[in-house]
């Protein structure tokens, strides 16, 4: 996908550039947007260490298992058929915890094992169960308590008030993950 | 009240950092190692993204340069217009689902170019915080265990997206 569209941008640039001569500001724009490139990683570098290395130190604290405790009647509620699999429930609440406080690195991980263990209870192999639906689709929207990255961004990009977007950004989230799990009830519902 | 405001905004982050320290020493964490363990991971974070900002970075710079962005921009603001969305921000609802890194790289040009703080620039931060590579990671999680009927889920994956969105343009809107 990207490898066309990559592509197809920079050759669009160039054939444009040459019929509407700009060419030279497109020669200087390379350069600019390499320097560019490597100024904002360096800058990035600190901003994502310092949230790298603060949310690894929540990772080692009793905070996880009072998320956990938080989580239960929520996974309940979205995974009505893991009755009694206590090991499949805690694997998902390790994955939502990870994704909570935006450790994605940590998330994949644990989620694939929670897919793993949810597929050996599968009776139809090729497809997926309702937990494994209601399951994807809650990490497809991003349920993040701090937006590290972007607050990241905004401060490498000299921001008033980097932090001014964690509100919206819940409020997003919020309507995002509502609307997700809206519909997949609605899909396992129909689709039997 | 505008002082407040912008007090606890300023005070967030260092509060947070605090009050995440003192809760480690409570429990007894060896912060200091833990943290540099931490700091560790994210040098890999930027290692690995580099390329791709690189590309993305090449490739969006000459879109912009060459002028074919106004361009494309001016024909579509009538549309954009109607919805009430600034037309900027769109390459941003497109990527987004597709990749994180070119999102992220898009982003930043975005916010380079329009500022951090304008409206554009605040929308773009909350799509990118409240929204997820939505096909990444529905491809990831099918095929670790060999799964090809996901049974319509993309569709509900999106339009969460999507709802996301507009509630990130909406919202925005209503506190600039």
């Amino acid at each position: 996908m990207l490898n066309i569209l990559w592509s197809v941008f920079i050759i669009l640039s160039v054939m444009y550039a040459i019929l509407f001569g700009t060419i030279e500001e497109l020669n200087t724009g390379i350069f600019t947007s390499l320097s560019g490139a490597v100024e904002l990683s360096i800058t990035f570098l600190g901003t994502i260490c310092l949230w790298t290395g603060i949310m690894k130190i929540v990772q080692n604290t009793s905070i996880i298992k009072k998320l956990n405790k938080l989580l239960k009647p929520l996974i309940n509620f979205l995974f009505p058929d893991l009755k009694n699999n206590e090991a499949v429930k805690q694997e998902i609440s390790m994955n939502m915890i990870a994704n909570i406080l935006g450790l994605g690195n940590a998330a994949t991980p644990l989620g694939i094992k929670a897919m793993k263990t949810m597929q050996k209870e599968n009776r139809k192999k090729d497809t997926l169960t309702n937990s494994m639906m209601m399951f994807i689709v809650i990490n497809t929207a991003s349920i993040q308590l701090i937006p590290t990255n972007v607050i990241a961004i905004r401060t490498s990009l000299n921001s008033q008030n980097p932090t001014s977007i964690i509100i919206p950004v819940w409020i997003a989230t919020v309507f995002a993950a509502f609307m997700g799990i809206l519909l997949t009830k609605i899909l396992i519902k129909r689709v039997k | 009240m505008a002082n407040i405001v912008n007090y606890i905004s300023n005070a967030t982050i260092p509060v947070i950092i605090v009050l995440i320290i003192l809760y480690g020493i409570k429990d007894n964490v060896r912060v200091f190692d833990i943290f540099l363990d931490g700091a560790k991971e994210g040098i890999e974070i930027v290692f690995k993204m580099f390329p791709t900002l690189l590309g993305i970075f090449l490739a969006v710079g000459t879109l912009r340069a060459s002028g074919l962005v106004d361009m494309i921009i001016k024909l579509i603001t009538p549309i954009t217009n109607l919805l009430e969305i600034p037309s900027n921000i769109l390459p941003i609802a497109i990527l987004r689902p597709i990749s994180g890194s070119a999102s992220m790289a898009v982003a930043v040009d975005i916010m380079k170019n329009y500022g951090v703080d304008t409206l554009t620039g605040l929308i773009t931060s909350t799509i990118m915080g409240s929204t997820e590579t939505t096909f990444y990671t529905i491809a990831i999680y099918t095929s670790a265990v060999g799964i090809k009927k996901t049974r319509g889920i993309l569709l509900a994956a999106l339009a969460a997206d999507l709802a996301g969105m507009i509630v990130s343009t909406i919202i925005c809107r209503i506190l600039s």
